[in-house]
């Protein structure tokens, strides 16, 4: 019997990287015949992709963009493990940056603490943000997808009227450019120098924690088997006594609380304000990658580093004479073949356990009535 | 049966229809070779008329309009199956929605009508009239295949009897040379179970009081609907309370409210002398109720998590499942070990999903977890709906076992035999109503089957002037 549980796990095991695998490779296919088809090369294409790739500097920035990507991946994972659809990702960290930026041009306190503030600030107003979603679904029954996209969109209202000279923000660079007061130089997030490659942002640590958290809070704790309790079936979660609004005003709280983070690793390592140029639509991307990652800390991880990668070299290919549409075409197909290859594998999975299941009693009932006869 | 109506694929084997060997990929294949299906659990659209049920997805057939009714009129003469094409499904009894389904079957061409346990939610007297009409059937030269875990239903409907059991054939019989007990044997391949209780084990100590529980509901045209009246019983200490009464009179309610699932407008539960009339339904359960729900998909299990996760499940804050705040991975699965062990549940491992398992394990673990919380109630509804013989005995013994050793239990069931066979007292609930109390010594399945459909009120005397 231990025999077949450990062979069932490597199975399992195999499963499981077979998706991703078998998700890629049809991804590289078809955009090998896309680049066929506009009449040019694609050998060459992924070999400059690879070697462009890998180089340290390139290495640096895809780990910088994959911080980001990868705290928007968990915000919208928090999210799907409860079978909530939060597309509000993208308003909440927005809108949680743009009131952390405010704050932080505004403060005078040591480094340190002026940090936490910040991180506070922008936690509370995503956390805030996702759960008038929450409580929305709960007391009206208003689906969060459409209360969130909606949400989004106000979101993106607010900053557009707050965000002008003389309200919450100020005429920069000779009056091009419209911004919060920078934070001042204490207010900044360490960072990691790697000489000419460029600098590491500290707030890949901050990630790593989040995702440790994310781990050990599903994985290990009553609160995340509840979680996902709802997330698998909510009449049997009712039965089990978990109180599913809560639940789901809860679980929307925390979803927002991380978005708001996702913000952070540009406002504190990089930009240090926040302008009419702050990177938007990354809520979207984190849709994709906690698609990609399957919901797994790990998965997610690795999902925000291909996307990051991805970025990193199709941007060159330009340069190289490629249309630069090839990365939506690439990033498109990934999606997809994803969503396809797990389901497909899923159900194999299914039908191989049941089978397994059916001939494991088989063999025990042949084994009884075998016994029976000598007896 | 899932393969033969197209619904899944065979591994190998062959089905052969009138003497030509057919593959099904899906449902449609099965029924252009002229194979309908009934299902266990109806699959009618509530809002819509009997006509519009019965020609949805068949439009090409008759159309929508005076001829599809035509052909409807036609076919439930033919075989004496008296529906109304206007009526909305909504307005229908059990019985009468199973006929809109052999009616719907019976439209669409079909010449073998597979029945899937048809007669789970069926009264005694809706029995006969179901089996008078699968006779009709039968003399107008359609093939009918009848399953069911009920021996003598099958004993008196069925020319030739085919027993299946762990997924093979185990023979066959002809009724007319069998008795239930020689095909009760087939199928458990031992001596047959019966759902008898040794001698009484109750007590005068009460442990579960509902007084005057009443429920409202507004339903989607505001009119309110009294769904629980009025119901107040005790139950105590080692005693087995059951309730009888065709499905859809609001024991699901009743257990639901008792699980604090549902909050009654008015009513005091106390368990142990404990007021849980407020309390959620985790306190419910954390106070001492075990629970098997009527429908284990839905609520008793998560399908697409292992077994250990599904141990935990409904008792995430109890030991062994968790520590302080935290869950104890290694101890709720030496505890489902010991589960699986202890109750029999036929599984290769405790890391398979919980869908792979046949219903009658997983009802076995959903016993087994409930058990192992020292529960003081123990609610059971339709604890053997859908097992199999063997998983069905040994359902029966884990009820004694609990009743011997002091628990109350509230048993809800469709199976009068089970009932009566399991029970200490018995209630029939009519309307929301417990309408007739009854003694499970000498009451008989028929006497019960009146007062369910409300024939029948107050104590019911097993006299031969019983119908009143």
């Amino acid at each position: 019997m231990n025999k077949l549980t450990s062979r069932i796990d490597k199975e399992r095991l195999f499963l499981g990287i077979a998706a991703p695998v078998l998700a890629i490779v049809a991804a590289l296919v078809v955009t090998a015949l896309v680049i066929l088809a506009t009449g040019k090369n694609p050998g060459p294409a992924f070999n400059d992709m690879l070697t462009y790739g890998f180089a340290s500097d390139s290495q640096v920035y895809i780990l910088n963009k994959a911080t980001t990507y990868y705290l928007a991946g968990v915000s919208v994972a928090i999210g799907f493990r409860m079978n909530l659809f939060n597309i509000g990702v993208d308003g909440q960290y927005r809108l949680a940056a743009f009131f952390a930026a405010v704050l932080g041009g505004a403060l005078t306190l040591p480094g340190w603490l002026s940090v936490l503030l910040i991180l506070i600030c922008a936690m509370a107003t995503g956390a805030l943000w996702a759960a008038i979603a929450g409580v929305l679904k709960v007391t009206r029954g208003v689906s969060e997808v459409i209360s969130t996209i909606m949400l989004n969109s106000i979101a993106t209202a607010i900053i557009a009227y707050l965000l002008q000279p003389g309200k919450l923000a100020q005429l920069q660079q000779g009056g091009t450019v419209v911004a919060t007061k920078p934070l001042p130089s204490a207010a900044h997030f360490f960072t990691i120098n790697t000489g000419p490659a460029g600098d590491l942002w500290g707030f890949i640590f901050v990630a790593v924690i989040v995702g440790i958290a994310y781990w050990f809070v599903l994985g290990r704790t009553r609160f995340g088997y509840d979680l996902r309790t709802v997330g698998q079936s909510e009449s049997a979660a009712t039965a089990s006594g978990v109180s599913v609004k809560k639940m789901i005003v809860t679980s929307m709280i925390i979803s927002g609380a991380v978005a708001g983070l996702i913000g952070m690793p540009t406002l504190l390592n990089d930009s240090y304000q926040f302008s009419s140029d702050f990177p938007a639509g990354i809520g979207f991307t984190g849709i994709a990658i906690a698609l990609l990652g399957r919901n797994n800390p790990v998965g997610i991880a690795l999902g925000a580093l291909l996307w990051g990668f991805l970025e990193r070299t199709t941007n060159h290919l330009e340069f190289q004479g490629y249309d630069k549409e090839i990365l939506g075409v690439i990033q498109g197909v990934i999606v997809l073949c994803v969503v396809i290859a797990y389901e497909v594998v899923r159900r194999y999975g299914l039908k191989r356990q049941q089978q397994k299941v059916g001939a494991e009693l088989a063999a025990q009932a042949a084994a009884t009535t075998k016994k029976q006869e000598v007896a | 049966m899932k393969i033969l109506y197209g619904m899944q694929q065979p591994d190998e084997g062959t089905i052969t229809v009138n003497g030509e060997q057919v593959v099904f990929h899906n449902p449609g294949d099965a029924i252009a070779r002229g194979i309908g299906m009934v299902h266990q659990h109806f699959m009618l659209a509530d809002n819509l008329t009997v006509l519009e049920n019965v020609v949805l997805g068949a439009e090409k057939l008759y159309g929508i309009g005076g001829k599809a009714r035509a052909k409807i009129k036609e076919i439930s003469d033919a075989y004496h199956l008296n529906v109304r094409p206007d009526v909305l499904v909504e307005e229908l009894g059990v019985a009468d929605r199973q006929r809109v389904e052999i009616l719907k079957v019976l439209y669409r061409g079909a010449k073998t009508l597979i029945l899937d346990e048809p007669t789970a939610v069926l009264v005694p007297q809706e029995v006969d009239a179901l089996f008078d009409n699968l006779r009709e059937l039968k003399a107008e030269g359609l093939t009918v295949i009848f399953i069911s875990h009920k021996l003598g239903e099958v004993l008196s409907v069925a020319d030739e009897i085919t027993v299946i059991r762990r997924g093979t054939t185990v023979g066959t019989a002809e009724p007319s040379r069998t008795t239930p007990k020689q095909l009760a044997e087939m199928m458990v391949g031992s001596e047959l179970p019966t759902p008898e209780t040794a001698e009484s084990t109750v007590t005068d100590v009460p442990m579960l009081k509902v007084e005057g529980l009443h429920l409202a509901q507004t339903d989607l045209d505001g009119i309110e609907r009294i769904i629980l009246d009025e119901i107040s019983f005790t139950i105590h200490k080692g005693e087995v309370l059951g309730i009888a009464g065709v499905e859809g009179n609001g024991q699901s309610e009743l257990v639901e409210a008792i699980m604090g699932m549902r909050h009654p407008d008015a009513g005091v539960i106390t368990l142990d002398a404990a007021d849980i009339s407020h309390a959620a339904t985790r306190r419910r359960r954390e106070a001492g109720i075990g629970y098997i729900p009527e429908d284990r998909h839905r609520h008793g299990l998560l399908l697409e998590a292992p077994l250990w996760e599904n141990r935990i499940l409904g008792h995430v804050t109890e030991k062994p499942n968790s520590r302080g705040g935290l869950i104890d991975i290694k101890a709720a699965r030496a505890d489902t070990e010991r589960i699986v062990q202890e109750y029999d549940v036929r599984t290769p491992g405790i890391d398979v999903t919980a869908a792979s398992l046949s219903g009658g394990n997983q009802q076995k673990l959903i016993v087994g977890r409930e058990m192992s919380h020292n529960p003081k109630l123990l609610i059971a509804a339709h604890p053997t709906r859908g097992v199999d013989v063997g998983a069905q005995a040994a359902i029966w013994d884990y009820i004694r076992e609990a009743r011997r050793e002091g628990l109350a239990v509230l048993l809800i069931s469709a199976d009068l035999d089970e009932l009566i066979g399991l029970s200490d007292t018995l209630r029939v609930m009519y309307r929301g109503r417990l309408v007739a109390d009854a003694d499970p010594a000498t009451i008989t399945p028929e006497e019960l089957g009146s007062a369910m459909t409300g024939a029948a009120t107050g104590h019911l005397e097993h006299t031969e002037d019983d119908e009143r």
